[in-house]
């Protein structure tokens, strides 16, 4: 494996009773780098992210490869920040106890030197007077303090590898940038990669050096966060970025992408964006295009070379079009 | 005091016990006019929302909508007003019943305000469900067999259905995906446009404001502090 790769994932499915939601899923994580994973609910976003982490719903299979597989050493080389903070924490334990009992499940440490690493672990997170508020439990501390205490849990075992499923949704801008600050100093601190499953283009924009763009389980782009978001070359990438408000005249339509996204169980033949594409011809009605390198990218379209540059007019409709039902 | 102004919000005041979570705001918002109420989470924009539809009944402070003071109103006298001031929640699941069809749904406020016929009625659920761009034939689902996006769409139908002046929209496209928000954004922009409402449009997020709104009141900690 090259040096420049920490983990590496190739030909990944994921099924539930048969019916795959991650179809066949190639990339890899670079040590250090913040690596975003976007596309809408469904795409199979949390389910790969979940697949890195060993942690995937009863019921799931896989195939494909995850290599090294650090789910072994969860909690160690490999760790969660979840969306919820609050339901993270146990509610019945000190919150400094809860990292101390995560720094001995890893570490052949002292209980004393483990409350030294938890209180420490507080500190550099922004946790005021922190060998006190330890001692407090979940419900003592405010939400920004419990999202801290959960990245501090994170990263106290100096992992990788730290995997952050939706860390901001439920959050207000400013918790949010907060949050994400916080986030990427103690990862830079431990020297963690990081994966972070979002939907906000805000958060990739100023938090991802790379961003995977997933459809219907399916990589549809990977490239350079900028470059991505600058200059999208998969019109499903295209039609993501093109909805946005922050893109748009004031009181002019939002461009959008029509329809909704197939559930897995029914697939359309050929590209699963085709119906919803306004680019889709022939080829992507019978055959699933496969990832291509483009300009220091890959791009899963057999139409790349026709989308224009702006593309908002394509996803401008003049009328709200009726849902198909 | 503004006789033009469809609603018209003078030092609005509401506490829970010994926290004053709106502190005398005020506001006034046209028909056809969008006015957001922008800010963190605590600064007391939804505890507005619900004052201003009178589900919260303020402390203090005067609520006038279309020219009548609600705040001296008995529930009684407040009946045949609530049909026309309308919510629409964040939640698109949560405020629909799971156990019912979404036909049922879009037909419980004409039941409700007495203007439902066993001729029309069905017709009516039809047009509605078409306004707000859902193919008539979803009026058999239940909402675990619709998206997020058409959920909030139901909830839109549903608010139409008291045909209201003004909706009061709160966080309504904050849990949805970028790309079906914009659809839901056109959705209400159209429906402003062509029915003359008025918005009060509660949201955290300021590129949907920016976009979506007329005017900005900018709230923290219970104060109007811009706008």
């Amino acid at each position: 494996m090259p040096s420049d790769v920490l983990l590496s994932v190739r030909d990944l499915r994921i099924a539930f009773d048969g019916v795959e939601a991650v179809r066949g899923l190639s990339f890899d994580v670079r040590p250090r780098e913040a690596l975003a994973i976007v596309g809408e609910s469904g795409a199979g976003k949390s389910l790969t992210a979940r697949a890195l982490l060993g942690m995937l719903p009863r019921g799931a299979t896989t195939s494909g490869a995850i290599e090294p597989d650090l789910s072994a050493h969860r909690g160690r080389r490999i760790s969660l920040v979840p969306q919820d903070a609050l339901s993270a924490l146990s509610p019945v334990h000190p919150v400094g106890d809860q990292l101390a009992a995560a720094v001995r499940s890893v570490a052949g440490v002292s209980r004393k030197e483990a409350r030294a690493r938890a209180v420490a672990a507080l500190d550099r997170v922004g946790i005021p007077d922190a060998a006190r508020t330890a001692r407090a439990y979940p419900h003592e501390y405010s939400g920004g303090m419990r999202q801290r205490a959960v990245i501090a849990m994170a990263t106290v075992n100096e992992p990788d590898v730290v995997v952050a499923d939706e860390p901001t949704t439920a959050l207000d801008e400013e918790r949010r940038d907060q949050v994400l600050r916080v986030l990427a100093e103690q990862r830079e601190a431990v020297g963690a990669a990081l994966v972070l499953v979002t939907h906000d283009m805000d958060v990739v924009r100023d938090h991802a050096d790379r961003v995977l763009v997933m459809y219907a389980g399916r990589l549809t782009e990977l490239g350079p966060a900028d470059e991505v978001l600058g200059r999208p070359r998969a019109p499903y990438t295209a039609g993501l970025l093109a909805s946005l408000p922050q893109h748009a005249p004031p009181g002019r339509r939002l461009p959008t992408l029509r329809g909704t996204p197939p559930p897995p169980a029914a697939l359309p033949p050929g590209c699963a964006f085709a119906p919803r594409c306004p680019l889709a011809a022939d080829p992507c009605r019978t055959a699933d295009p496969e990832p291509q390198q483009v300009e220091g990218r890959l791009v899963a379209c057999h139409r790349w070379q026709e989308l224009p540059y702006p593309a908002t007019e394509l996803f401008l409709a003049q009328k709200e079009e009726q849902q198909p039902a | 005091m503004n006789d033009d102004a469809l609603l018209d919000v003078r030092d609005l005041v509401v506490r829970y016990g010994d926290v004053t979570a709106v502190d005398h705001v005020s506001f006034a918002l046209a028909a056809g006019e969008t006015l957001a109420l922008d800010g963190p989470s605590g600064c007391g924009k939804s505890s507005a929302a619900l004052a201003v539809l009178q589900l919260r009944r303020p402390d203090a402070g005067e609520v006038r909508f279309e020219g009548r003071e609600l705040t001296a109103l008995t529930e009684r006298e407040l009946r045949p007003v609530r049909p026309r001031m309308q919510p629409v929640f964040q939640d698109p699941y949560g405020s629909l019943s799971p156990r019912h069809r979404i036909r049922d749904a879009v037909a419980e406020p004409l039941k409700v305000r007495g203007v439902w016929s066993a001729t029309d009625g069905p017709a009516r659920v039809a047009e509605l469900l078409d306004r707000v761009g859902l193919d008539p034939s979803y009026g058999d689902r239940r909402p675990h067999e619709l998206s997020g996006g058409q959920c909030q769409r139901v909830g839109i139908a549903r608010a139409l259905a008291s045909e209201p002046r003004l909706l009061v929209l709160d966080e309504p496209v904050s849990s949805l995906d970028p790309s079906v928000r914009a659809g839901v954004l056109n959705l209400l922009a159209d429906l402003r446009d062509d029915l003359g409402l008025g918005y009060l449009f509660i949201c955290h997020d300021r590129a949907v404001v920016r976009h979506f709104a007329d005017r900005v009141i900018e709230m923290r900690e219970g104060r109007v502090i811009s706008g």
